[in-house]
């Protein structure tokens, strides 16, 4: 809003090219500043992570590193399980959840969209209300539940769990953008005698792919970061994600920290974050508008 | 326009349900409702699984004594009624809501500022505008762990800041204290938080018309005119989204707690979400714990609705 206030102060007066000149350099050194301030600890933790061991923890820390060393990375191998087991159980976690995601949600998306069924409006109201209710509240129930399911202290049962939390918002999503598909294009393929399944795969599925694209990418940085469910659900340390390792890091060794570990497993966290983000930022922000922001 | 994610009405109305006519032309094989509970089965099983039968046990458990083993016990409003001499969830609530209150209100003015800067057409907002969102997509524990050590008197970059600013010369003590640790805290969630709320209220700024503004300029509309006439009744829907979801995470706010501060120095800072946590996997009460579960639910709930009808209403 105050943008608004700000461009069209800008815009409305006309003043002289010093006067504009010193506004845009006072913009971009706030600007910098600002951004340089929210940019710091992720530019901090790279930074420590190539210090060599001693100098990551020495006191008090040094600002740029004195020489390189990957030693730091090296001794996150060596903690606990090796950082080469949690990586592989959270891939396995995302990928889980992302393609489980994925299947329900098109499945789920299309047969809200295109079907009448009894009981339709009670089951995407009970789907949607996943969202009122918290989520930290409904996890020790979850856990008894699981049990009941042989699917405690499992990967695939905290993926299941982590696709229900996904459904609100990949249901509502699909459910969009199968709306926004023309029927006809469908219709057409079932009077060529297609059934159900095959007009949603050749007809649909290519013009959704966006939609697609988009609870995929919300289903990978949520089951990547979540943090609070496999404390609970996983009490098998060959089983823990990348992020309860890394909590775990400051407890390791009698207590004794180690900062320059613990750094680099932050930056091994965050970078998968990242690039994921970076390459496909259109669909989030697409995402945001469907998913929060119709109206 | 509502926010309409939790709802589903304003959709439901212009979807045209499957209807005879359309059925005899696309062939009724094609169309039957059984095809379309095959395609939403799956769905319905993870709901009732996972959602609605969990939801029925969190409120049988809390009617309960539920030990870690052996079978449970009913004990009707019993675990109720000790939640009200709970010293520890009291002090909970408290806390959380003083939390809640502060965080909300300056993410919004931290928000406002950030996109004054994102929204222009100068070069580079962009660019800035990823830096302020980058901190979100980082998850809660990751961020939470760099704070701490960054926090840590004699080891973190944030107390080596603060003494080369000259602020003072004593280790900061970043997280020695209650209002200290609760202003890390609250730092620790601007700065990972306040991107998503720039790109939000950013999607929402370009969904007003431009020639609204035109429009107000060829009337001879002053800026602050424009701002409030045009920007801030356009934007209500994602001002409301936002203040619900500001509130709701707030009040639900664990990672930061659990990992940033333990719940210290001295219990200062447990939240609601981890003194339920502590009752269930550190003393296993969790009979209790499921009555302090449901309470938080009901509240949760009760918000969100008042929430929303007090910003449909002043939207009429």
């Amino acid at each position: 809003m105050a943008a608004i206030a700000l461009a069209a102060a800008a815009r409305s007066g006309h003043p002289s090219p010093v006067r504009r000149g010193i506004r845009t350099g006072l913009f971009h050194t706030s600007a910098t500043i600002l951004a340089a301030v929210f940019l710091f600890p992720l530019i901090w933790a790279a930074l420590n992570s190539v210090k060599s061991s001693d100098e990551a923890n020495q006191q008090p820390p040094t600002w740029l590193p004195h020489s390189l060393s990957l030693q730091n990375y090296r001794s996150l191998s060596g903690f606990d399980q090796g950082i080469g087991t949690y990586l592989l159980n959270t891939f396995a976690l995302c990928l889980c959840t992302v393609v489980g995601t994925v299947i329900v949600c098109v499945l789920g998306g299309y047969g809200f969209a295109r079907y009448a069924f009894r009981g339709k409006n009670l089951l995407f109201g009970a789907t949607l209300t996943i969202l009122m209710v918290p989520y930290a509240t409904i996890l020790l129930p979850l856990y008894i539940v699981l049990g009941h399911l042989h699917l405690q202290n499992s990967l695939i049962g905290l993926a299941l769990v982590l696709v229900m939390f996904q459904l609100p918002f990949g249901i509502f999503l699909m459910r969009n953008s199968f709306e926004s598909v023309p029927r006809e294009l469908e219709e057409a393929a079932l009077v060529d005698g297609c059934t159900g399944f095959g007009a949603l795969r050749h007809v649909s599925a290519r013009v959704v792919m966006p939609g697609v694209i988009t609870v995929a990418l919300f289903a990978f940085l949520t089951s990547w970061n979540e943090y609070l469910a496999p404390l609970i659900f996983l009490n098998d340390g060959t089983k823990y994600t990348l992020p309860v390792m890394l909590v775990n890091i400051r407890y390791a060794s009698f207590n004794i920290l180690d900062v320059g570990a613990l750094q680099a497993g932050v930056v091994v966290a965050m970078i998968p974050c990242l690039v994921v983000y970076l390459a496909l930022q259109r669909f989030y922000v697409s995402g945001l508008v469907t998913g929060a922001l119709r109206g | 326009m509502a926010v309409t994610v939790l709802t589903s009405r304003p959709q439901q109305a212009r979807t045209p349900t499957v209807g005879p006519r359309r059925r005899s032309r696309a062939g009724s094989a094609s169309r039957r409702p059984a095809v379309g509970l095959a395609f939403v089965a799956p769905t319905a099983v993870l709901v009732a699984a996972l959602f609605l039968v969990p939801l029925g046990i969190l409120v049988y458990m809390s009617l309960t004594n539920w030990p870690l083993l052996g079978s449970p016990t009913f004990d009707g409003l019993d675990n109720y009624r000790q939640l009200g001499q709970d010293d520890q969830f009291l002090g909970a609530i408290k806390f959380t809501l003083v939390y809640t209150a502060i965080t909300t209100v300056v993410l919004f003015a931290v928000a406002f500022a950030l996109v004054a800067i994102s929204s222009t057409r100068r070069k580079g907002a962009v660019f800035y505008r990823t830096a302020f969102f980058l901190p979100y997509v980082v998850g809660t524990a990751a961020a939470s762990s760099m704070w701490w050590v960054n926090s840590n008197d004699q080891l973190g970059v944030f107390s080596k800041a603060i003494q080369a600013a000259g602020i003072t010369h004593q280790p900061p003590g970043l997280l020695a204290t209650p209002n200290r640790a609760l202003f890390t805290a609250i730092a620790l969630v601007i700065w990972k938080f306040v991107g998503f709320q720039v790109m939000v209220l950013l999607v929402g700024l370009q969904a007003i018309p431009a020639e609204l503004y035109e429009a107000a300029r060829m009337d001879g509309a002053t800026t602050w005119q424009r701002l409030r006439y045009i920007t801030i009744p356009s934007l209500r829907p994602t001002l409301a989204l936002l203040t619900i979801l500001s509130v709701t995470g707030s009040l639900l706010a664990f990672d930061q707690f659990f990992v940033l501060t333990h719940g210290g120095p001295d219990n200062s800072t447990v939240t609601v979400v981890l003194a339920l946590y502590n009752k269930a996997f550190q003393s296993f009460r969790l009979g209790n714990a499921a009555a302090e579960a449901v309470v938080v639910l009901v509240v949760l709930v009760l918000v969100n609705m008042v929430q929303l009808r007090l910003f449909r209403e002043r939207e009429k």
